[in-house]
């Protein structure tokens, strides 16, 4: 999303779902995973808006669907692209809004090529790279700036670097080649035309397995409910990111929604549906590798020499990304305090550099390499949660140190005596050297704290009473670890680059007998001060010369006025339904977001039936519902002068403020690694061929081949056959991903005690399975055993004579806990999206037999033989 | 007055103006007197735990107990819901399973021993720079700086607060570790 709108979050909110005409549900089972926010897609459907659910499996979701349509797990870019080809086709695109709004007019340069002229690869390919360089994506008349182009490794998980790398080349706002027409041979639109022609109906139906009535119908129920009067909204989870070509996914709602004039209005938008109550915020304030705060990228070791060398190859010139310079130096003062000024360079040379991908999987393989000794494990279950749980487990028993903070004694903190490798004899108690510090945490219930939705929104949750015993708070931990640590650098004095610590910032009020840091003052270093040490209002505010400090340039605003402005509670009862007094939402408490584009391009409401924000021309200003995400006083006919920078750059009807042109992106010049466009290919592991390239897979996609990790045999090689079942993983409402928060529960465990795999009565047939008994489940990773529920829920798929099977099952259970079960993540391997390297988790292959997993020294021994038939080495 | 009130509740709902029996003509002189549990109980105003919907929630605590975790009829997301986890959410926080000391496995140790948090908390901040130490980077291979620290990685944020990820993150980068990550890849 960051990369077709600029932002990576979720473009509108839950409550706004109701205002929909049309709701598609495609990769989430939302009513079963968030049953309380599925209250508003129900909202809709009792107005009279379609539902439709296109997912493998029946679920509670799709038992309330007006239409549910199952696909073979995986094909999802294939279903959406026959989506995108009837609009373009059918001639169903809303017109004014793409035209004005995206970059469907924008003329590209002459050398792209695209997939269907190169057999699955875009121009740009460099095998011996395995990746792409951008140069052949640009617009005519607008290149890449210096020495661009993909960095090894270096993508971020919200991708909005992407527009930076781009020469100032706007002509009064505009690319300088467009043709409003849409006629031009290379202008974007038409370029989108041919590269989803062979996206028909027919192809998409024996691609996915469903009829081709069934894609027309979803494509039809879209177009009808879209366009000035009407709008559709797309909800989708986890089973969009997690795959080798995840982004892409993503990317393909993105383009049918800028298609249809979906985003930025009412009863529109992509709402991203995440599963931890701050995954938002943790992306945001990212404990992540190559961010800072507020999408800053990492410094990068090749790239970033100093804060200007950064500034600008990361900045751009126009756009709101063109403050980069003020986000960055508010943090470094909000870091570095009175010890960074403007000759050290706001001491940017005390952050350390990134060089590639080191993201958890690499970290991970680090620690079996011994690379990586120390390892914080907080309120995260890699033993169970991780794809490959074995090698994360392996990681785990290679340390030298490790600290689990969690409220049990969850698997990640018992490995060393209690795991399938100890089970198995792989592993021995007595030979593994990890040092285990198990530290207890606080519940939200015992510390103060925000976290941010799924809908960008904080939310601040108040301290009910102190936590028992040694629990603590994260914040405590870190804070009082970060105290020590001072102290003991300041009295060795011969720590290498001691600076960083010793400079450092770090002296929040302590409150109670456990001296917690106050989070208040915490959150308020994150929205920043002014000079005068005053809370900012809003980071408009923000200066480059070192008078601000702000600690994450989105948050700021969030403590306005000396107020924790999360922490507002005024009842939905007293406010109208964008309830903008309930928390405090990013950017600057706008509730949909790009909401400029739900008025045309003269500022006027599409119609009166979707007006949201609005331009008042008595008062000369944006108005409506919502905050504006505009310039407040930008009038609709703002034409920038040519030249003009940041956001005087940006036009009075372009919407998309973040992105240097100011445009919805269809088409993604420079930021997606694997590809400036979505197409359709095959997950790494499936035992079906790629129907339209001969390229099987998504060439640009991370693979790991190390003992281990191995992947299941092709479908095109010799031992293709061995494992013809599609797997994949899920959740349940009952439980919480790796369990720790679940299986402990005593009322959950209950509701749902034992892992299970879901089959098709076909399938039972075929392996002789039967219902309520066990079946042993395996890939050449491992072999794990689980209760069979046979269900016409999970149905085969046939596709050119071929009938595709699944197996179906949660990811929830592991070895600790009031209930314990085999973990899904056994089976999985580690291979990733290029882009935001995440796992694959739907859609492996595997195959299944009736009866109870070998145990023990049995168990090595049956692995020795899959691998044996799958012609892998001994382990 | 109230021993005069008709001892019927048919007749209560005649003369109590409470034809339909909802209110006061369905209550005995016992049932008049009971309380909510909750009633007199501290309410606390939170945030679900588990997933990102964010549903509100009431804490009730009394005597010095968390004794019930409602939702919070004022959100205007969850309007008062919370699903099978959110309203299981009062017995995560109280689990059997849940633990409050410190546990401690020695390397190569066959089990788990006692440890103060104190003298925890100091064992982790010398294991932290000694491990900074010994795989501390100043130069990559081509001999621009690069200043980190290699041998330390995190995992975890997404179930945590915006303001602990702050501090993570901020501590993190200033003893150089890059390897920092969370639950958004999983």
């Amino acid at each position: 999303m960051g990369t077709s709108f600029g932002r990576g979050g979720a473009t509108t909110f839950q409550q706004d779902l109701q205002n929909s005409d049309c709701i598609v549900i495609m990769g989430s089972n939302m009513a079963e995973n968030h049953p309380v926010g599925f209250q508003w897609v129900m909202e809709a459907r009792e107005r009279g808006a379609k539902f439709i659910h296109v997912d493998p499996r029946f679920t509670r979701t799709s038992a309330v669907a007006d239409l549910h349509v199952p696909l073979r797990p995986g094909t999802d870019i294939a279903f959406l692209g026959g989506i995108i080809n009837y609009i373009l086709e059918n001639d169903r695109a809303f017109k004014e809004y793409v035209v004005n709004y995206t970059n469907a007019p924008v003329i590209l340069k002459d050398d792209f090529e695209d997939t269907e002229d190169l057999n699955g690869f875009f121009s740009g390919w460099h095998e011996d790279k395995n990746g792409y360089t951008f140069e052949t994506w640009q617009y005519k008349g607008m290149d890449l700036h210096g020495a661009a182009g993909q960095r090894e490794g270096e993508s971020s998980l919200a991708k909005m670097e992407a527009f930076r790398q781009r020469e100032d080349a706007l002509k009064h706002g505009e690319p300088p080649n467009m043709d409003k027409t849409l006629q031009h041979p290379r202008c974007v639109y038409q370029v989108l035309k041919r590269h989803y022609a062979r996206y028909t109906p027919e192809t998409v139906a024996r691609i996915c397995g469903v009829k081709p009535e069934q894609l027309l119908e979803v494509a039809q129920a879209m177009c009808d409910n879209s366009g000035r009067d009407r709008t559709s909204a797309f909800a989708y989870s986890v089973a969009w990111t997690q795959h080798t070509f995840g982004v892409q996914m993503i990317r393909s709602a993105a383009i049918i929604q800028l298609l249809l004039g979906n985003i930025g209005r009412p009863g529109g938008g992509i709402m991203a549906l995440r599963g931890h109550a701050s995954i938002q915020g943790s992306t945001d304030i990212p404990t992540l590798f190559n961010i800072l705060p507020g999408y800053i990228p990492m410094p990068h070791a090749k790239a970033h020499h100093s804060l200007k060398h950064f500034i600008e190859s990361e900045g751009a010139k126009t756009g709101y990304w063109g403050n980069l310079d003020k986000y960055t130096v508010s943090l470094l003062k909000a870091w570095y305090g009175e010890h960074a000024t403007d000759e050290n360079d706001y001491c940017f040379d005390l952050l350390p550099r990134i060089s590639g991908d080191h993201s958890t999987y690499r970290s991970m393989m680090g620690m079996i390499d011994g690379k990586v000794k120390g390892f914080f494990c907080c309120g995260e279950n890699p033993a169970v949660g991780s794809a490959n749980a074995g090698l994360q487990r392996r990681a785990l028993a290679s340390l030298e140190w490790l600290v689990v903070r969690d409220f049990c004694e969850i698997e990640s903190a018992a490995f060393w005596y209690d795991s399938p490798e100890i089970e198995s004899g792989a592993l021995k108690t007595e030979e593994i050297p990890t040092e285990v510090f198990w530290m207890p945490a606080a519940a939200h219930t015992e510390k103060d704290g925000s976290f941010t939705n799924t809908q960008r929104l904080l939310q601040w949750h108040h301290k009910a009473m102190d936590p028992p015993g040694d629990a603590r708070s994260e914040l405590w931990f870190y804070y009082h670890l970060g105290k020590k640590i001072k102290a003991l650098v300041d009295e060795r004095g011969d720590e290498p680059h001691a600076d960083a610590i010793k400079f450092l910032t770090w002296d929040y009020p302590e409150k109670g007998a456990i001296r917690e840091p106050d989070a208040h003052m915490v959150l308020r270093e994150i929205n920043g001060w002014d000079e005068n040490g005053d809370a900012l209002p809003a980071y408009t505010k923000l200066k480059a010369d070192g008078s601000t400090a702000c600690g994450c340039w989105i948050y700021c605003g969030a403590y306005k006025g000396e107020e924790n402005q999360t922490a507002r509670r005024k009842s939905r009862m007293e406010q109208s339904w964008v309830a903008p007094e309930w928390g405090w939402s990013w950017p600057d408490n706008r509730r949909i977001i790009y909401n400029r584009a739900s008025a045309d391009p003269d500022g006027k409401p599409w119609s009166q039936r979707k007006a949201y924000v609005w331009f008042d021309e008595v008062k000369g200003q944006w108005t409506g519902y919502d905050t504006p995400d505009f310039e407040k006083t930008k009038k609709p006919s703002y034409t920038p002068e040519t030249g003009a920078q940041r956001e005087d750059a940006i036009a009075g009807w372009h919407p998309f403020i973040m992105q240097d042109d100011g445009l919805g992106w269809l088409f993604v010049p420079n930021g997606i690694v694997d590809g400036p466009l979505p197409t359709y290919y095959e997950p790494h592991e499936s035992p079906v061929k790629n129907l339209l390239y001969e390229q099987q897979s998504n060439p640009a996609r991370q693979k790991f081949p190390r003992p281990f990790n191995e992947y299941n045999p092709s479908p095109s090689s010799e031992h293709g056959g061995q494992f013809p079942f599609v797997l994949y993983t899920y959740r349940l409402t009952e439980h919480h991903t790796a369990g720790g928060m679940s299986r402990t529960v005593p009322h959950l465990s209950e509701l749902q005690p034992e892992m299970f795999c879901e089959v098709s009565p076909e399938l039972a047939k075929l392996r002789g399975l039967e219902h309520g008994k066990w079946a042993t489940i395996y890939t050449v990773r491992a072999v794990i055993e689980a209760r069979v529920m046979i269900t016409n829920r999970v149905q085969p798929i046939r596709l050119n004579g071929k009938t595709v099977h699944s197996v179906g099952m949660p990811y929830h259970w592991g070895r600790r806990g009031i209930v314990t079960g085999d973990s899904a993540n056994d089976l999985l391997h580690i291979a990733l999206d290029p882009n935001v390297h995440i796992q694959e988790t739907k859609g492996l292959t595997c195959d299944i037999l009736p009866g109870r997993r070998p145990r023990g020294k049995a168990m090595l021994e049956f692995m020795e033989e899959v691998r044996a038939k799958a012609h892998l080495e001994k382990a | 007055m109230e021993h005069e009130r008709p001892v019927w509740p048919v007749m209560r709902q005649l003369t109590d103006g409470d034809p339909l029996a909802l209110g006061s003509a369905a209550q005995s002189e016992t049932t008049r007197k009971w309380r909510g549990r909750i009633a007199d109980a501290k309410v606390t105003k939170s945030v679900c735990p588990f997933c990102a919907v964010g549903c509100g929630q009431l804490l009730y605590v009394k005597d010095e107990q968390l004794i019930q975790i409602e939702g919070d009829p004022d959100s205007p997301i969850s309007r008062g819901h919370l699903c099978p986890k959110g309203a299981a959410t009062r017995t995560m926080v109280q689990s059997p399973m849940r633990e409050y000391k410190v546990k401690y496995r020695r390397p190569y140790g066959t089990k788990w021993e006692e440890l103060s948090l104190d003298q925890a908390m100091d064992m982790i901040a010398e294991r932290v720079l000694k491990t900074r130490r010994e795989t501390w980077e100043s130069k990559d291979e081509e001999g621009i700086d690069i200043n980190r620290c290699y041998g330390i990685a995190s995992l975890g944020g997404a179930t945590l607060d915006n303001e602990e990820n702050y501090v993570m993150k901020k501590l993190y980068t200033a003893l150089g570790i890059v390897q920092v990550e969370n639950q958004a890849r999983i």
